[in-house]
C-alpha cells in the first residue's frame, strides 16, 4: 500500500512539477514579447545573434540540403522511372524540399546546431553569475541576453531553410540533370509549373518560422531554467535538443494537416 | 566617530555613532522552513565605512548581500537602505535601488564574450547617454585605478586570477555606486594579488566616497583594511567590533576564527551519528 502511496505522490509531483514548468515557460515567452523593445531598438545586439544563430549555421545548412537534394533526385529517379514520369523530378524535388524537407531538416539541424548552443551560453552565463551581476546593474538579462537570441533565432530559420531548399533543389538538378541526364528544361519546367508560391512556398515558410518560434523559446527557456552546475547545463542543452526535435515533428504533423489536407488550392 | 567594541553572542545590533546607511534589522531568511540560512539577524553599516562580514563558509554572508541586491526577500524582519525598506520595493524603485549598488562577484562574472574595456564599459552604456569619447576615457580612468589600463583589450579568458578581481572591481565602481559590496573578494588568489586587492578596495571606498560591505572569511587581510568587522555563525550575529577590539578579543569564536583553529565553537565536524555506530 505504502508502494502504491508513494508511486501516486511521485506522480502527482512530476505532473504538478510539469505543469508548473510549463506556466513558467509560458510567462517566460510573455516576459521576452514585452522586453523585446531593447532587441528592436538596438540592432547590434540583434545581428550579433543573427550571426551567430544563423551565419555559424550555413555550412551544415547548405551541405545538408546539397545532399539531401542528390540522394532525393537518385531515390525518386528509381520510382519515377517505372512510371515514365522522370521527367517530373523537378517537381518531385521542390514539392518535397519546400513543403516539408526543407523546414523540418532545417530546424531539426538548428536545433541541433544554434538551439543547443543558446542553451549552453545562456546556461553557463547563469552558472558563473553573469545573469545575475547584470540583474545587480539593473540590467534585465531578458530584455539583454535572452530577447536578442530569440528573436535571433526566429529571423534565422526562415532564411537558413530557404537557402537549404535552394541547394537541395541544386543538388537535384545536379543529379538529375548533369548526372542521369534528364532534360534541363523538363526539370525546371514541371518545377515552376507545380510549385504554387502561395499554397507551396508560403505554407513553407510559416512551418519554418512556427518551428524557429518553438526552437527559440525551447532554447531561451531551458537555458534560463537550467540547474547552474556543469551536469545542469549539460542536462539542459540535451534537453533542448531533444524537445525541440519532439516539438517539430509535432508541429510538423499539426501544420500539414491543416495546410495540405484539403489538397492543391 | 566611535565604534563600540567587540559584543560576543550579542543579538541586538551596536549602537553606532555615525549616520546610518544600510541596516539589517532581526532578519531571517531560509529557502524552506526546515533550512534557515539567516536567524534574527540584526547589523548597521554607517555611511563611508568599509564593513566586513565574515564567518565560515556556508554561514549566511553571501546570503545577506543578496538581501541588500534584492535578489531574495527576507522571511522576517527588515533590510533597510538609506531608511528604506528593500522588501517593500516596486520594480522601478528596485532598479533605481541597484543602479545605486556596485556589486563585485565571487569570481568575477565578468560577461566571457566581452572584452575588459566592455565589461567596464557595460554599466555605462546601459544606463548613461554619455558619448563613446566619454565612456571610452571614464573606462581606461577605471581601469587604470585598478592597474589595468594595458589589459583592455583582452578578453576574460586571457587574465588571471588577479587580474579579474580587479577587472571586477573596475566594473564594480563603474558608475561611482554609494553602496559597494564585495563577495568574498580574496577568495583564490596569490598572496600579491590578494594584498592589491584589499588596498585597491580600502582606496576606492575612501577616494569614492563609497559605503562597503566585505564579505570573507580571510581574516588577516580584513583586519588590514576594514572598519569594523561582524562574525556571523549559523545565521546569527555572534560577534562584532572593531579592529583593535577584535584583535583583543578572548571570545571563543573570535579567537579561533583570528587564530584559525580547527576546531572550537565551529566544529571540524558536520553533524554525524557517533563514529561506533557509523562503524558498526
Amino acid at each position: 500500500m505504502n508502494g502504491i502511496a508513494r508511486l501516486l505522490t511521485k506522480l502527482g509531483a512530476s505532473v504538478t512539477g510539469g505543469i508548473a514548468r510549463l506556466g513558467f515557460a509560458t510567462r517566460f515567452f510573455v516576459a521576452i514579447l514585452r522586453l523585446s523593445g531593447t532587441t528592436f531598438a538596438r540592432p547590434q545586439l540583434l545581428l550579433r545573434e543573427v550571426y551567430q544563430a544563423g551565419v555559424l549555421s550555413l555550412i551544415i545548412i547548405l551541405m545538408s540540403g546539397l545532399f539531401i537534394g542528390m540522394v532525393l533526385a537518385l531515390q525518386g529517379y528509381e520510382t519515377l522511372v517505372r512510371f515514365g514520369a522522370a521527367e517530373s523530378m523537378g517537381m518531385l524535388v521542390a514539392l518535397s524540399l519546400v513543403r516539408e524537407l526543407g523546414p523540418v531538416v532545417s530546424a531539426l539541424l538548428f536545433a541541433s546546431r544554434a538551439g543547443s548552443a543558446i542553451t549552453a551560453e545562456i546556461g553557463l552565463m547563469k552558472t558563473t553569475e553573469q545573469l545575475a551581476a547584470m540583474e545587480v546593474m539593473a540590467v534585465d538579462p531578458i530584455a539583454r541576453v535572452v530577447a536578442p537570441r530569440f528573436w535571433g533565432g526566429v529571423i534565422s530559420l526562415p532564411l537558413l531553410a530557404a537557402l537549404f531548399s535552394t541547394l537541395g533543389i541544386y543538388g537535384g538538378y545536379l543529379v538529375g540533370v548533369r548526372l542521369i541526364g534528364i532534360d534541363s528544361g523538363a526539370y525546371w519546367g514541371q518545377m515552376s509549373a507545380a510549385v504554387d508560391w502561395k499554397y507551396d512556398i508560403l505554407n513553407g515558410v510559416i512551418k519554418s518560422l512556427v518551428f524557429a518560434v518553438a526552437i527559440s523559446l525551447i532554447a531561451v527557456f531551458e537555458g534560463y531554467d537550467a540547474t547552474p552546475t556543469a551536469e545542469g547545463v549539460s542536462a539542459a542543452t540535451t534537453r533542448t535538443v531533444v524537445t525541440s526535435a519532439l516539438a517539430i515533428l509535432a508541429l510538423d504533423f499539426v501544420l500539414t494537416v491543416i495546410m495540405f489536407r484539403g489538397g492543391a488550392g | 566617530m566611535t565604534l563600540d567594541s567587540v559584543s560576543s553572542l550579542t543579538p541586538a545590533a551596536p549602537a553606532i555613532a555615525c549616520e546610518t546607511l544600510v541596516e539589517l534589522k532581526n532578519v531571517s531568511f531560509g529557502y524552506t522552513k526546515a533550512r534557515q540560512i539567516l536567524s534574527g539577524i540584526n547589523l548597521i553599516v554607517p555611511r563611508g565605512k568599509l564593513v566586513a562580514v565574515m564567518g565560515g563558509s556556508g554561514c549566511g554572508k553571501t546570503t545577506i548581500l543578496r538581501l541588500l541586491c534584492g535578489q531574495i526577500k527576507a522571511t522576517s524582519g527588515d533590510v533597510l537602505v538609506s531608511g528604506q525598506s528593500v522588501a517593500e520595493m516596486n520594480h522601478e524603485q528596485m532598479y533605481a535601488h541597484r543602479r545605486r549598488l556596485g556589486m563585485l562577484f565571487q569570481f568575477g562574472a565578468l560577461f566571457t564574450d566581452q572584452t575588459v574595456f566592455e565589461n567596464i564599459a557595460f554599466p555605462m552604456r546601459e544606463h548613461t547617454e554619455l558619448p563613446e569619447e566619454i565612456i571610452h576615457d571614464l573606462v581606461l580612468m577605471k581601469l587604470n585605478a585598478v592597474g589595468l589600463r594595458g589589459a583592455a583589450k583582452l578578453k576574460p579568458s586571457e587574465l588571471s586570477g588577479g587580474m579579474a578581481r580587479r577587472v571586477a572591481l573596475a566594473r564594480t565602481i563603474a558608475l561611482d555606486p554609494q553602496i559597494a559590496l564585495y563577495d568574498e573578494p580574496f577568495a583564490g588568489l596569490d598572496p600579491i594579488s590578494l594584498s592589491v586587492v584589499g588596498q585597491l578596495i580600502r582606496r576606492l571606498n575612501d577616494a569614492l566616497g563609497m559605503t562597503s560591505i566585505l564579505v570573507t572569511h580571510d581574516i588577516a587581510e580584513s583586519l588590514k583594511i576594514v572598519d569594523y568587522i561582524y562574525f556571523v555563525s549559523a545565521g546569527k550575529v555572534v560577534a562584532h567590533g572593531d579592529v583593535e577590539a577584535i584583535k583583543a578579543s578572548t571570545d571563543p569564536f573570535v579567537r579561533q576564527f583570528v587564530d584559525g583553529q580547527p576546531d572550537g565553537p565551529v566544529g571540524f565536524h558536520y553533524p554525524a551519528k557517533a563514529l561506533a555506530e557509523d562503524f558498526a
